[in-house]
């Protein structure tokens, strides 16, 4: 019954292009873009409470490789290569932090962003001289908006059944108690490393598939740290550890984004940080479990009336 | 020029062992991990700059204004927003992860009050810069003072964390905070005086970065990051641990940017970081794991 509701949402979605103008289609692409980042982020980041806050990073370089190799491969090969290089980042990074205590993740992970663009900058001004890059692709809006929301199902297919799987139990009693994990014979460091690459490669696609969006691109663009920010504050607030909390998350915020941007340009990201404080204090767990915490109190006084 | 560019490295050294002090307080003591901490360093560099360009206030006499708002606003940053979290968490991982998160919102909101006022172009100032004459290279004054002030800074809280009754209270909380209240210490207060004085020095950090650096109000975060890099290199709460560890980061930096390439100078910070991180992760002078 949920496959068939969920299958009718998508075919009904993926005829949004049909009618949707220039304006909401970049609207619906914004906010799929968002959903397939956090929900990729809380796949990993939910269970194992280890906080990434390098999103933007993998996501950077999915866009760059596209627009490095747009003009000479074909673009399935691109994504393919993107894909490839984001696996070998992510495990790299995982391979060097994720044995160690969580904190270390997370402060490796804060800088990553960082080191990439200047690598990248670095990359491009003394090897191949040029800083920006132009990307030609023969790809409409309306075709970025279905490669997103292919992405999107797929991503909420891979979560979904990671949540069933053994290997989302095993994550998850690491999450809980690292020791009691050990102790049952759970390979920790195999088991995060698969959840954070899968995670990862994720998130460079959809960076991938965004890149003919903006025609231009420097390493200051697609490398903004906002973006990593953006998504941590919504898989927050719809609450990472359910398998539709980010993506709840990711609907109302990213269009508060785009409001704010648009009307409070200058003071966006004091408003952002004091948002982003507030959900810490008052929604630990996201809007839908205090939701459901709130519902079964409301339904136990209830009964006891 | 193999000497010019030790020189500037351990100037540059010493400034990094200043700032990663006050982070190790913070983290050590007050168990909070600030991203936001570079952000003070920054905001601290543009009240300097104010001081001197609008009001003709030197840096030297700055400090005595920058370092004690750097101290009252840390210290309501930890009253009014870190305090709830620590009492709502009594195990440290949950602490540690929702006090990155507050912390990582507070990062956001200060960088974003100084784009407001300032604009997000690079600053500079310049005050002491005649060149100084030592063993035959030449280097600027101001580079020398805040060397001198960097020192000045480290052996200071040092010998108070070492030698007074105060110090020592300090480190019983950061060695074992579930025991400390058995012998009478108030957790709480040490935690949050403990966490301003990181921010009083992370102030004298960023007057002493704004008298020889340019700065921009985007670049907290990459002194958070060094920052944080030399206290894990050093050990985390160990003092001259960040202290050795400072002055190597500074030297490679200047090493790599001066022989190899500027553009490269964070990559090689980020793989010292790497290599420690994979063999020795409890620090280079730290004690055996936890």
């Amino acid at each position: 019954m949920k496959f068939v509701l969920a299958l009718v949402a998508l075919v009904a979605l993926a005829f949004v292009p049909s009618f949707a103008g220039p304006y909401p289609l970049g609207l619906g692409i914004g906010v799929l873009g968002y959903g397939v980042l956090a929900t990729a982020w809380a796949m990993f980041s939910g269970p194992t409470r280890y906080i990434s806050l390098a999103t933007v990073a993998f996501f950077g370089l999915g866009a760059y490789t596209v627009a490095v190799l747009s003009e000479t491969l074909p673009y399935p090969v691109v994504l393919f290569v993107a894909a490839v290089i984001g696996l070998v980042v992510a495990l790299i990074v995982g391979l060097a932090t994720l044995r160690l205590a969580g904190i270390y993740f997370v402060i490796f992970t804060f800088g990553l962003t960082e080191l990439v663009r200047q690598l990248v900058t670095y990359y491009e001004v003394n090897v191949t001289r040029t800083l920006g890059r132009y990307v030609f692709l023969p790809l409409g809006p309306e075709h970025i908006y279905w490669q997103l929301l292919a992405l999107l199902a797929a991503t909420l297919g891979m979560a979904y059944w990671v949540r069933q799987s053994r290997i989302g139990l095993a994550l998850r009693v690491i999450g809980d108690d690292p020791v009691v994990a050990s102790h049952l014979g759970i390979r920790i460091t195999r088991t995060k490393l698969t959840l954070f690459s899968i995670s990862c490669v994720i998130m460079t696609l959809a960076g991938a598939i965004q890149a003919p969006r903006w025609t231009y691109i420097e390493p200051s663009i697609v490398f903004n740290p906002t973006t990593s920010f953006l998504v941590v504050i919504m898989a927050l607030l719809g609450g990472p550890n359910r398998l539709f909390g980010p993506l709840l998350g990711a609907v109302p915020l990213f269009l508060l984004f785009e409001w704010l941007s648009a009307n409070f340009p200058n003071h966006y990201s004091i408003i952002l940080g004091l948002l982003f404080i507030a959900i810490v204090f008052v929604l630990p767990n996201g809007v839908l479990a205090a939701g459901e915490s709130l519902w079964t109190r409301l339904s136990r006084r209830e009964a006891r009336t | 020029m193999l000497f010019s560019a030790i020189l500037t490295g351990l100037v540059l050294g010493g400034t990094y062992a200043l700032v990663a002090m006050g982070l190790t307080l913070q983290y050590g003591v007050a168990r909070i991990m600030n991203l936001a901490y570079g952000d003070i360093i920054i905001a601290a560099s543009f009240g300097a700059f104010v001081l001197f360009t609008a009001l003709g206030i030197n840096p030297l006499l700055g400090m005595l204004i920058v370092i004690p708002a750097g101290f009252a606003l840390s210290w309501l940053i930890y009253a009014v927003m870190l305090q709830p979290l620590a009492r709502r968490s009594r195990d440290r991982g949950r602490l540690e992860g929702d006090s990155i998160l507050a912390t990582f919102g507070l990062l956001f909101v200060i960088q974003g009050v100084a784009l407001v006022i300032f604009g997000s172009g690079f600053m500079s100032y310049s005050y002491l810069a005649v060149p100084v004459d030592i063993l035959g290279t030449t280097i600027a004054a101001n580079r020398l003072l805040a060397f001198g002030l960097a020192i000045t800074f480290g052996l200071g809280l040092w010998l108070v964390l070492t030698r007074t009754r105060f110090g020592t209270v300090i480190r019983a909380v950061a060695a074992n905070p579930a025991s400390a209240p058995l012998v009478g210490i108030d957790v709480d207060s040490v935690a949050r005086f403990a966490f301003a004085i990181g921010g009083a020095l992370a102030a004298a950090g960023g007057v002493v970065v704004s008298m020889y650096l340019t700065f921009s109000a985007t670049m907290g975060v990459i002194f958070t990051m060094k920052a944080l890099i030399v206290v894990i290199m050093g050990g985390v709460g160990n003092l001259m641990g960040a202290l050795a560890a400072g002055l190597i980061l500074g030297l490679v930096e200047t090493l790599v940017a001066s022989f190899i390439d500027p553009g490269l100078t964070l990559a090689a910070t980020y793989l010292i970081f790497l290599a420690v991180l994979v063999v020795r992760p409890q620090g280079l002078f730290g004690k055996a794991a936890r």
